[in-house]
């Protein structure tokens, strides 16, 4: 079995699992508190608790004018990185083919172009991320393990895929493997770190939401 | 790793002293025992929403950007999310889904009292509860209700500020009020404040539909207050009555993490106006007191509440609705510069109910000048939370209210108009310090002197 076949398989396998049975167990960990119920009145402004959480999952993706002066560099990077991130998931032609082997599901990709300079603004973005990290107070301060590498588990792919697709001068197969490995790594750590957030960003929103929508105030 | 560069990290500041512990007989218990005491007190109503949020953070700052301590400062320790780091990591290393993960392979440090000790300035001198924060979280992270939480465990280690929030609070417990005021001396100081005010006043009636309740604080500071209150439910024809066994709405308890005291004054309010019959329970101008009874009375007495909880200027907004509050409009004032409106955060942000006092202001006649950031997106004055109440943080309170007083002085406007206890008095220490000539006012203050009585001033 050469690296590329363990990439292609148990290493696929394996870290689908834990990924997926990791994220379960975390959510689980959570949802599984005991729950206590809310007696007080609804207030008279009230969306309710479904609409304030589904509304708030919407709604807290885009910037509240108020604070955008202040949070503007942490907003147009945020969006650049994860919109660059889906446009090369969604859109880039070899992804696709992935998912059409593997489900049948197929749909058009995006110019090769485009991809590209959606690959070369994460890849920015992301190093951008990893020093803004390093040198702004506030974010020096919170930082931790957990954070600088679920940065370079996210960049690590891009750089790979970025060589694959620009046909370089280095080895198709040994990118390849990299590629696959790199992806392999980040869902890994997936749901024991902050790439988490790809599930809790969004719990986290609803939870808030459903408090604050039933009182009737802004979510 | 560590999350904390030492030269960050405030319990690492040189000079700093250690924080006073306010109960005598913790200075007996073994720190381990204070510590896991502090932890149990954090996580004692620990639900999947707190540990949703305990999953979700980020680590993105942009919670700094919203708080008026950070912005004021610059200094990063006053990042809300870095206000419960101890909590959080205690929570990932004990609690967590991945708690034994985190302990074999040593990610998140062990926590220590010494850092609770250092921790005690980020979460009571430099946090108003506001729920700016949370606001701005991507995550939704409701960082104020987990710095409610971090309070509890604070109290359980005896490390509530000993100056002041934590006596008003100690006293709270044993005697129901912050100031230790007996029932019967609230009851000859509410006829006393009815007589010199000449309004009648109603205490202690065996049946009342509406219960206004009273902030000890404006017992002491503001009886004009409790006396507007009286002319304004006698003017619109109320039932109504004072209860003594379950007058006071501070709650100091709650802001300083102490859940017995804070159950016990919620019970006694719950109790008395039960059994009087009322149908409104009327909450004074004051943040916290109102969101306590307003959210969460009806958890902590384990039942829907049997009437109906409003802030005053949601009564007053009620009122003008019904047509049983008539007012005159205010006189202009000779330079035209107007007022601006001070939102109470718990009451605008946390309760959504921005629209009530502007309604009242409306009917006032009031020639209402707009903070830039107003209704939800308003700054905390900087003295909610029990801010306030603690003496030593006054110098960092004057430089978060800054921001206020900008805003304040942008509008243009001569009076600033508060509908909150503790903001009337951030913005009356915040302007006599700075030396400003800007007034304050209280909403319920100016509608008790604008009621429309068959042609008379009253």
């Amino acid at each position: 079995m050469t690296l590329l076949d363990f990439a292609r398989g148990p290493a696929l396998y394996w870290s689908t699992l834990i990924m997926v049975c990791g994220l379960v167990w975390r959510l689980a960990g959570v949802a599984l508190l005991p729950f206590r119920p809310d007696r007080s009145a609804a207030g008279p402004q009230s969306r309710g608790r479904v609409r304030g959480a589904l509304g708030t999952i919407v709604s807290r993706s885009l910037p509240r004018r108020t604070f955008l002066a202040r949070t503007f560099a942490t907003v147009v990077v945020g969006y650049a990185m994860h919109l660059g991130l889906l446009i090369i998931l969604l859109g880039g032609a070899p992804h696709i083919l992935l998912v059409a082997q593997a489900t049948g599901l197929s749909w058009p990709s995006l110019p090769k172009g485009v991809v590209a300079l959606a690959s070369a603004v994460t890849l920015v973005t992301l190093v951008f991320v990893l020093v803004r990290r390093c040198t702004h107070p506030v974010l020096r301060l919170l930082s931790n393990f957990d954070d600088f590498l679920s940065i370079v588990l996210t960049l690590v792919p891009v750089a790979t895929g970025i060589l694959l697709a620009e046909e370089t001068v280095l080895p198709y197969r040994t990118l390849l493997t990299w590629h696959i490995l790199s992806v392999e790594a980040m869902m890994i750590w997936l749901p024991f770190g902050k790439l988490s957030h790809v599930v809790f960003v969004f719990a986290g929103r609803a939870v808030s939401g459903a408090k604050l929508g039933k009182r009737g105030a802004t979510t | 790793m560590s999350g904390m560069p030492p030269s960050l990290a405030p319990a690492a500041k040189p000079g700093a002293k250690p924080a006073t512990r306010r109960v005598a007989e913790s200075r007996d218990q073994a720190d381990r025992a204070r510590l896991d005491a502090a932890m149990r007190g954090f996580i004692s109503d620990f639900g999947p929403e707190a540990a949703v949020y305990m999953e979700a953070c980020l680590h993105c700052g942009q919670c700094a950007e919203a708080c008026q301590f950070y912005v004021e400062t610059g200094d990063p320790k006053y990042t809300p999310i870095w206000k419960i780091e101890p909590f959080k990591q205690a929570y990932s290393r004990e609690m967590g889904p991945f708690a034994p993960f985190f302990r074999a392979f040593g990610l998140t440090p062990k926590v220590t009292l010494g850092e609770l000790e250092g921790w005690q300035e980020l979460l009571y001198d430099s946090c108003n509860m506001c729920g700016r924060c949370s606001l701005v979280c991507p995550a939704g992270i409701d960082i104020a209700d987990l710095v409610e939480k971090a309070r509890h465990g604070m109290f359980e280690a005896g490390l509530v500020p000993g100056d002041y929030l934590g006596a008003l609070a100690g006293k709270e417990q044993e005697t129901g009020n912050p100031f230790g005021i007996s029932r019967e001396d609230v009851r000859r100081a509410l006829l006393e404040i009815g007589r010199s005010h000449g309004v009648e006043m109603h205490v202690d009636e065996p049946r009342a539909a509406v219960v206004p309740t009273v902030s000890s604080i404006d017992l002491k500071m503001y009886p004009a207050s409790i006396a507007a209150t009286a002319r304004v439910l006698n003017h619109v024809g109320a039932s109504w009555s004072f209860r003594t066994d379950g007058f006071d709405a501070d709650n100091v308890s709650l802001t300083a993490g102490d859940r017995t005291g804070q159950r016990l004054v919620t019970e006694a309010i719950v109790d008395a106006a039960t059994r009087c019959g009322a149908e409104v329970l009327i909450m004074p101008e004051c943040g916290h007191s109102y969101t306590e009874m307003r959210w969460e009375a009806a958890n902590t007495v384990g039942h829907a509440l049997p009437f109906r909880v409003l802030h005053m200027s949601e009564y007053l907004a009620e009122c003008l609705d019904a047509g049983r509050l008539k007012l005159r409009p205010v006189t202009p004032d000779p330079e035209g510069r107007g007022v601006t409106f001070h939102d109470p955060c718990q009451l605008s942000r946390r309760s959504g109910r921005s629209d009530a006092p502007r309604k009242v202001m409306a009917a006032l006649g009031l020639d209402l000048h707009e903070l830039a950031d107003h209704g939800a997106d308003s700054w905390c004055c900087g003295g909610g939370g029990g801010v306030a109440l603690i003496n030593r943080a006054r110098p960092l309170r004057d430089k978060a209210f800054a921001i206020k007083r900008r805003q304040v002085a942008d509008t243009g406007a001569g009076t600033v108009i508060v509908s909150c206890t503790g903001c009337r008095q951030t913005f009356e220490h915040g302007f006599k310090d700075a030396g400003g000539e800007t007034g304050v006012g209280s909403l319920l203050d100016l509608v008790a002197g604008q009621l429309e009585e068959d042609g008379k001033t009253p």
